[in-house]
């Protein structure tokens, strides 16, 4: 036998070897675990680092001379004969405001004030007339009003836009840029928080200056409550019967089996399923947040159920016992006393599906909540549900697909919308769940 | 004694009406439970009944063994499945490549050598990676992974080979679905090695070998059908996907082997013979459903196979 280490204290080279594959192995954890947090954290900054900039908005402002010539000939105020004016006849007072700019901020340039007009967005003349529409005794007066400008002088003032990057670019020339420069030194350009971006609708390809995602939130807001008017009853009803009264019989296994595997099966087969039965079989209309939420409610109502019956499972079954005991049904036990017990548990669960139907994309694709405009806001409870709607993740994707990259920054900027949201519902779990649960 | 009589006939009278509602109560309860039955019994029929439809004028053979997609809407497709096939799973191959060693060292690092305060926070966020939609990944794929992709392999890239043409491609898709399915990955194989018996490791510690030791030759080994049930789970929801392959994929159908070229996969074909004005009469639109059931079917074996297992190991160490 031959001794390998000489002295007790001292590690031999194979005792060494083993320690530091042992040390090897631990890092290899390590850097896993952080390789993990380090992508998500990639992930977030990139998200915030693009969407940010949706947030805000640049505007131009204006003294605009409402010219009675212009608008209302005939002088009387006939609010039918103004609503006749098309955008066409408010051009000339936003060229002869933009010339009145260049005299007074003392810009020098070459260009004319018809090209000064151009920095303003294409929805410009129209937000103008919707000024005038909406009260009339502006008519005659100048009124300092903030345009948008385009989507290019908005970029330029983000960093997004360059000198270099706009070489080929029609849309806009250097000299532009150097009158914008002048406008932003002036005071008369200025970048600002953007409301519109969160409340308003969506604009069209054009236009990615004012597209805002507020009426696809509305979408998705419908949608929510159809999910949770459906599933939160019918999830609840069937975890009640499956954990409490459900004899063990092939039926009740072929139930269960049955829920499992539903939340597994892919979101898209949900929406072809969606397609084949509401659409074509009972003929309700494309792109209604009601069907949205009907597909989306199939989807949920396993994870309700599932987390419906872990919540009444934890409930001891002492407390039924008792119930018993003193002579309830097993009904009443079960009504009054395990449910509300288990019901911090259940809004949990129900916040968390519903969290996660809303950042669910790929059945709506289906159901055409993807491809068109959602520019007009729902008035009635009626037309949330029933009109063609877009939804929150259906947005971002239909920005995402456009041709001009303005629109990538709404779309990372609707995604920051979303996350709050999730992170808002996520919070609310968890508070519920520290507050409520009771530990038996 | 009448009072008691009278008492006792308007109690019955009570108890009989009680009886009843609760009949009724518990009718709704059944009903509500077989919903779920009812749901699964729809996803099939409203498949079946298009996908018959289909190969009454579509070969069922040309979709199961031709081997080319070329989808026309004047009339003579050929819609063959396999190229769609290979796509999707050389994808969900890349994303499971990026996907289980991550995830299987971090459930290995969390269950064996993680304190409780490390524990109780990486955990939690590493689920956050679940818990994104799959929409910011698809404009993750889309907008920063594919671009950035594109100027590592691209012309005049990093590294000085073009490989790379366009965005999309397989890697793309794949290195971003991967990171979606770390979570599912880590904790699944979590809780399967925290279940391996504590006695398991003090033999192997006992015997003088070292942690790492035990954890690749003991834990490992015992955990093993566990974490391959995990990695099926992931896999089926791989295949399943649908986002971030529509934003990083492409849309060209070939079966090849270089990664940096775009495919295509079931998921993002369903989506584009549905979507826009679809007739319902021609085999273009109606292979949709074809396609449908058979990732239905698929990602339903795997999630069978994958729970039998786990279900298995789990009787095993109760």
């Amino acid at each position: 036998m031959t001794l390998r280490s000489k002295s007790l204290f001292a590690a031999d080279p194979h005792i060494q070897s083993r320690k530091r594959a042992d040390a090897r192995f631990k890092l290899y954890g390590l850097a896993a675990i952080l390789a993990g947090l380090a992508l998500l954290a990639v992930l977030l900054g990139t998200v915030i680092g693009n969407g940010l900039g949706a947030f805000q908005q640049s505007y131009l402002t204006l003294e605009v001379e409402l010219l009675e010539s212009k608008l209302d000939k005939n002088g009387n105020r006939d609010i039918e004969e103004i609503k006749k004016v098309t955008t066409f006849g408010y051009d000339p007072l936003l060229t002869a405001a933009a010339e009145r700019l260049i005299e007074t901020q003392n810009i020098q340039t070459d260009l004319r004030a018809k090209d000064i007009a151009k920095l303003l967005s294409k929805s410009a003349v129209s937000d103008l007339r919707d000024f005038v529409v909406a009260d009339t005794s502006r008519i005659g007066r100048t009124v300092s009003f903030d345009f948008l400008v385009n989507a290019r002088v908005d970029g330029y003032l983000k960093g997004r836009v360059t000198r270099e990057s706009i070489a080929d670019d029609k849309m806009i020339s250097a000299e532009q840029l150097d009158a914008v420069d002048q406008l932003v030194a002036a005071g008369a350009l200025v970048k600002r928080f953007n409301l519109d971006f969160i409340l308003g609708s969506d604009a069209s390809d054009q236009r990615p200056e004012a597209a805002g995602i507020g009426t696809a939130m509305l979408g998705s807001l419908a949608m929510m409550l159809v999910v949770l008017v459906l599933t939160l009853p019918v999830g609840v009803s069937a975890s009640i019967y499956l954990e409490e009264f459900a004899p063990k019989n092939r039926l009740t296994d072929l139930i269960e089996v049955n829920i499992s595997n539903l939340a597994a099966v892919p979101s898209i087969v949900f929406g072809i399923l969606g397609l084949a039965v509401f659409i074509n079989i009972l003929h309700l209309p494309m792109s209604a947040p009601l069907v949205g939420g009907l597909v989306l409610s199939l989807m949920t109502l396993p994870t309700i159920i599932i987390s419906s019956r872990a919540a009444m499972k934890s409930v001891p079954p002492s407390i039924r016992d008792a119930a018993l005991g003193v002579g309830a049904s097993r009904m009443q036990a079960v009504f009054h006393h395990v449910l509300p017990l288990a019901a911090p548990g259940i809004l949990t669960g129900t916040i968390i599906g519903l969290a996660q139907a809303l950042g669910e994309t790929a059945p709506l694709l289906l159901i055409g909540m993807v491809g068109f405009i959602a520019s007009t806001t729902p008035e009635t409870m009626g037309d949330a549900l029933l009109a063609p709607n877009s939804a929150l993740p259906a947005q971002i994707f239909e920005w995402a697909k456009r041709a001009d990259p303005a629109f990538y920054e709404r779309a990372w900027g609707g995604i920051i919308v979303l996350l709050v949201f999730l992170v808002a519902m996520n919070a609310v779990a968890i508070l519920l769940r520290r507050r409520f649960e009771r530990r038996w | 004694m009448t009072g008691l009589l009278l008492t006792d006939s308007r109690q019955s009278q009570r108890r009989s009406r009680q009886r009843r509602l609760e009949a009724i109560v518990m009718g709704l309860l059944i009903s509500a439970a077989s919903i779920a039955i009812l749901v699964t019994i729809g996803i099939v029929l409203s498949m079946a009944f298009e996908t018959v439809h289909f190969f009454r004028i579509y070969d069922w053979t040309k979709f199961f063994f031709g081997s080319t997609w070329s989808p026309n809407f004047r009339g003579d497709s050929e819609l063959a499945i396999l190229p769609l096939l290979w796509g999707t799973l050389y994808i969900s191959a890349v994303a499971l490549f990026v996907a289980v060693p991550v995830g299987l060292f971090a459930a290995v690092y969390l269950a064996e050598f993680a304190g409780p305060k490390v524990r109780a926070t990486a955990k939690p966020l590493l689920e956050l990676l679940a818990g994104i939609p799959t929409i910011v990944y698809g404009l993750f794929a889309l907008i920063t992974v594919g671009p950035g992709l594109v100027r590592l392999f691209g012309e005049g890239g990093v590294f000085g080979v073009s490989w790379m043409a366009g965005a999309s491609s397989v890697l793309t898709a794949g290195l971003v679905m991967g990171i979606m399915l770390i979570p599912f990955v880590s904790s699944l194989s979590d809780d399967i090695i925290n279940a391996v018996p504590q006695s398991l490791r003090d033999g192997s510690l006992g015997l003088g070998a070292t942690r790492s030791e035990t954890i690749r030759q003991v834990v490992l080994p015992a955990a093993l059908p566990g974490v391959v049930g995990a990695i099926l789970l992931a896999a089926s929801r791989a295949i399943g996907e649908t986002m971030i392959v529509v934003m990083g994929a492409g849309a060209v159908a070939k079966i090849s082997g270089n990664p940096f070229e775009a495919m295509t996969t079931i998921t993002t074909r369903i989506v584009s013979q549905l979507t826009g004005d679809s007739d319902f009469t021609s085999p273009e639109t109606l292979v949709a459903f074809a396609l449908g059931i058979s990732l239905f079917v698929l990602t339903l074996g795997l999630n069978i196979v994958a729970l039998a297992v786990v279900r298995k190991y789990r009787e095993q160490y109760e």
